[in-house]
């Protein structure tokens, strides 16, 4: 697992605070970094797609382990 | 490509419907939306500096989960509604939801435009400072200059 530029831990946070900590996070990153997010609201990985499809941002790695799932995305430049 | 635009006219005063204008205005921002809420009658509650007075009824609002089965008239005693509010925001709690005031801050970070409606806050009586900074009073004009020009226009 490549390492990313921010890490942000949405475990326990329910719909819409995970997207909002995540265009937080983003925010401090510069075109190109990565942040990976951990989160377990099982909603999260539609609302990840969509907010990478409207936002520009890519969604380069999305995974689920243990009912946690794991979403990098790379911040558009 | 354009800003896209979504403008919510909010009319209720009770927790429950506190979250869905909140909700969707905090995320549309955060996916690059212009935001604004228009807040008229009840929905004016949502605007006070503390939100504590907001209430859940199960009262008139058969679709609300109860832990257990109860009659109505039960659920009218005085102190049931104080205690359903206790519980529904236990269960937000447990669940990860967020409060009202933390969405209501995120939507005011994210620049979500609050403005109240100046005719209800004469007919309340309710003076400028019992709401939050930052916030526009205007009226039904004012709504529309955004409205008119918005993608989604949502009444809750």
């Amino acid at each position: 697992m490549a390492t990313c530029d921010k890490e942000l831990d949405a475990r326990g946070l329910n719909c819409p605070l995970p997207i909002l900590r995540t265009k937080k996070a983003l925010n401090d990153l510069t075109g190109g970094q990565t942040l990976r997010v951990v989160a377990t609201d099982p909603g999260a990985i539609k609302d990840f797609q969509a907010f990478a499809k409207q936002t520009g941002n890519e969604l380069v790695e999305s995974g689920e382990a243990n009912g946690e799932f794991t979403f990098v995305l790379r911040k558009k430049a | 490509m354009a800003t896209k635009k979504l403008a919510i006219i909010a009319t209720k005063g009770t927790l429950d419907w506190g979250y869905p204008p909140f909700i969707l205005a905090s995320t549309a921002a955060a996916l690059g939306y212009d935001v604004q809420i228009f807040f008229t009658f009840y929905g004016l509650q949502l605007l006070r500096k503390s939100l504590n007075h907001l209430k859940v009824t199960s009262i008139g609002n058969p679709g609300m989960p109860m832990p257990m089965p109860m009659p109505v008239l039960l659920q009218a005693l005085p102190g049931m509604q104080s205690f359903m509010t206790t519980m529904m925001k236990s269960t937000m709690k447990k669940k990860g939801v967020a409060s009202l005031e933390d969405l209501r801050s995120l939507c005011a970070e994210a620049d979500v435009k609050m403005i109240g409606c100046q005719m209800t806050v004469d007919l309340f009586g309710f003076s400028p400072s019992d709401f939050i900074p930052g916030i526009e009073m205007g009226g039904a004009a004012t709504f529309f200059e955004f409205a008119g020009e918005s993608d989604i226009c949502l009444f809750m």
